[in-house]
């Protein structure tokens, strides 16, 4: 065991393992709570642990003593790149990718009145928003509706 | 993002009807695709489909080309009107992953009379 832990590049091979579950998890597990989902921080923690893990095994993968020195050095530098690559494009898309959005210069302000509009719901039945804002809830009138826009199903 | 924003609306469904709020989605989908959609995550509240981009486009709230297939979508907006269809509060996210939460819909419900 001992000798096998000390042959193998564990912290580069945990470091790699750690990236792609730092990335995966996002969007399996952290998207779904509004306090990880706003600012992904849970996933640079753990960026964070897989980039020293990385440093640690590209340093092991170029100590002397190596049973395949060239190998190991190749492979290191293979795996970490690729790593700092999956880092970097999530890191991109939240902090760039995610701002491209358009500005919306002419939706309505404080204080307008909405445009009014008549819609199908998921059995096709026209909806128009006057309706939406009278039909009572739990037996009484609404004191408002609340519009939320979304980019759709996928 | 999205379904994390709608899961959190039907979770808080009973404190914003009581305080007389009804959340409505609106997206490009078609009928039949938020209904399945609907029906996988459980909304009980209503989806409508604005398939020509014609209210998205009235709101100023389109995102061209960011859909499937380079098709026109709504960004991501949140708006509270009160009775009147006056609007009391807009959320224009600057970034897709930040999304409103229940609680400031819930807080910003203050204002309406």
């Amino acid at each position: 065991m001992d000798s096998i832990l000390r042959r193998i590049n564990w912290p580069l091979w945990v470091g790699l393992l750690l990236t792609l579950a730092a990335f995966m998890s996002y969007f399996f597990v952290f998207v779904w709570f509004p306090i990880t989902r706003d600012f992904p921080w849970a996933n640079f923690v753990l960026f964070v642990l897989a980039g020293v893990l990385l440093f640690m095994g590209l340093r092991r993968g170029f100590a002397s003593g190596r049973p395949h020195p060239t190998r190991s050095k190749i492979i290191s530098v293979i795996v970490s790149v690729f790593s700092v690559l999956v880092i970097g494009l999530f890191v991109f898309a939240y902090f760039v990718g995610g701002r491209m959005l358009p500005a919306s210069k002419g939706a309505p302000q404080v204080g307008q009145r909405a445009p009014d509009f008549t819609l199908p719901d998921t059995t096709g039945k026209q909806t128009s928003l006057s309706e939406l804002m009278t039909t009572p809830i739990n037996g009484k009138a609404p004191r408002g509706v609340l519009l939320i826009f979304y980019r759709g199903y996928w | 993002m999205c379904n994390s924003e709608l899961r959190g609306i039907e979770k808080s469904l009973d404190k914003l009807s009581e305080v007389g709020i009804r959340p409505v989605a609106i997206s490009v989908d078609p009928p039949d695709v938020s209904r399945d959609h609907a029906k996988q995550q459980g909304y009980t509240f209503p989806l409508l489909s604005d398939q020509n981009v014609e209210v998205i486009k009235r709101y100023d709230l389109v995102h061209a080309g960011a859909g499937e297939n380079g098709h026109d979508i709504a960004r991501p907006a949140e708006l509270l009107l009160d009775s009147t269809g006056t609007v009391r509060w807009i959320n224009l996210t600057e970034n897709y992953w930040v999304r409103a939460r229940p609680e400031q819909v819930l807080e910003v419900s203050k204002l309406l009379k």
